[in-house]
């Protein structure tokens, strides 16, 4: 697993890349109660805003980390946004992006560096 | 934080493992371990505590009540002279404009009027009484916390304090001996449920607060949630839902001002504003305060623009306070739309991130009134 400094984790699977945020990520920001994915088929550029996310405080953002096509977006934190807070790494996953640059993954941190980064 | 002031209750929400944030001048507990939306569920279901010490405990002090009454009459739109002994009633400050430039409690306790104004108005209201009352002393009550016990396990808990305090009904004031702490309570709170403001001694209130904690029905509840009970329950928050740009009757506020101070009544007018706020009454405001219930997930905010419709045309209003209900179990929101849009049942478009999502004028509160009537 990868990290960003904007506390998304990111899993290789076969050919595809599986994003989310960190349970770090979810303590800060508290109940998440809305989760606005993008469609599956969009073709993503690194940085781009592809999601939204509101906790009961705020509005935030998450940044496409690689450059790709979203594939497959997860329905069931759409319907249950806790899910995101309950199992950040399992099943509150956000979307599963084709890189079209898998070597875009090796900037980011490893588990080590991104526990150093919140520590 | 620097230059914060502190309530008497700052240790113990830091012995409590809060999360502080800056509010009006004060270090305030935002929530606690158990998050907003359980304290949120909590308050609904058991009890919550809350540290309200950051608002404004005011005396008016006069020869006898009628004095102090008849004094604040001249800047409160509302019947103080017929308040009865030991109740307690809201009231509004407001301007010249109509405009409103504080809302507050307003209790009789007998030879004095004790006053609750929010906490980020009360160096203005407490100048406000001062410069304009004639014959009547106002003192800043700067020695007591202000704790809030709501939730339906209230009357229970603070019973055991006190049997008094749950023959109190809504709206009564009472003063109780609360853990050995002469309290000045009243039957009244900010979140729609059932519940007590308890007025306590202030090298009291950490005693008053752990031991209303030992209860397990009892949680400690943040800013945070407290901001999402009083939603629901439909309230404003000053500052947000309601200003000195915004009438009594524009703010769906005209309930609090009762007949005898309208047009015909025995005390009419007398105010500041009042031109503007009577004739208001009779011919109805340009514009209303209304509740929103937007029809997707989406919680739509503070400053989101409301349309007529979901393409063009200029905004009609916009939203002063939303976000999620954790007890509707969807996103709701107050604002102001113009009054052809203000009946219930209305579709309007709020816009979000560039696209314009369907809200539904809905009556307010969001969730029934729980009280002790």
């Amino acid at each position: 697993m990868k990290f960003t400094e904007e506390h998304e984790w990111l899993r290789r699977e076969d050919d595809v890349v599986i994003v989310g945020i960190t349970e770090h990520a979810t303590a800060q920001l508290g109940d998440i109660v809305f989760v606005e994915l993008p469609d599956v088929g969009t073709v993503v550029a690194k940085d781009d805003e592809i999601v939204v996310i509101e906790s009961v405080k705020a509005a935030s953002d998450i940044l496409a980390p690689i450059d790709g096509e979203v594939v497959e977006v997860n329905e069931a934190l759409a319907d249950n946004p806790a899910l995101a807070n309950e199992d950040a790494t399992g099943a509150g996953w956000f979307f599963k992006i084709k890189p079209s640059d898998p070597a875009q993954m090796d900037a980011y941190m490893d588990d080590a560096a991104y526990k150093a980064l919140i520590a | 934080m620097p230059d914060l002031m502190h309530t008497p209750l700052h240790d113990l929400h830091t012995a409590l493992g809060a999360r502080m944030v800056p509010f009006a001048g004060y270090e305030m507990p935002v929530q606690y371990p158990l998050g907003v939306m359980k304290e949120h569920t909590h308050t609904r279901e058991k009890a919550g505590l809350f540290d309200v010490s950051h608002m404004g405990q005011v005396i008016v002090g006069g020869a006898n009540f009628e004095t102090a009454a008849r004094a604040l009459e001249t800047l409160i739109p509302v019947d103080i002279l017929g308040l009865a002994e030991n109740r307690q009633r809201y009231g509004l400050f407001t301007d010249e404009s109509g405009g409103i430039t504080d809302d507050l409690m307003l209790a009789n306790r007998g030879d004095h009027i004790f006053i609750v104004v929010n906490a980020a108005r009360k160096a203005a209201d407490i100048a406000h009484m001062q410069a304009n009352l004639s014959g009547v002393t106002v003192t800043e009550v700067a020695d007591r916390a202000l704790l809030a016990l709501q939730g339906p396990a209230s009357e229970g808990v603070l019973g055991t304090f006190d049997a008094k305090a749950a023959q109190m009904r809504f709206m009564d004031v009472a003063t109780l001996s609360l853990a050995g702490a002469e309290c000045w309570v009243s039957r009244s709170g900010y979140t729609g449920e059932d519940g007590y403001e308890i007025s306590v001694p202030a090298d009291q209130a950490e005693m008053l607060a752990r031991a209303l904690l030992a209860h397990a029905e009892v949680e400690p509840i943040g800013l945070g949630a407290r901001d999402s009970l009083r939603l629901e329950a439909g309230l404003c928050l000053y500052g947000h839902d309601m200003d000195t740009d915004t009438t009594p009757t524009e703010a769906a506020l005209a309930w609090a001002i009762q007949k005898v101070r309208r047009t015909g009544g025995a005390r009419a007018g007398g105010f500041p504003g009042a031109g503007v706020i009577l004739k208001e009454l009779e011919d109805g405001a340009s514009r209303k305060r209304v509740g929103l219930l937007p029809e997707g997930r989406a919680p739509m905010r503070e400053g989101v623009p409301l349309f007529a419709s979901a393409q063009d045309g200029t905004p009609i209003g916009k939203i002063t306070s939303g976000g999620f209900g954790p007890t509707v179990g969807s996103p709701v929101a107050m604002g102001y739309v113009t009054a052809d849009h203000a009946t219930k049942g209305t579709t309007v478009f709020g816009e979000l991130r560039g696209k314009r999502l369907p809200l539904t004028v809905t009556p307010l509160p969001f969730i029934p009134a729980n009280f002790k009537r």
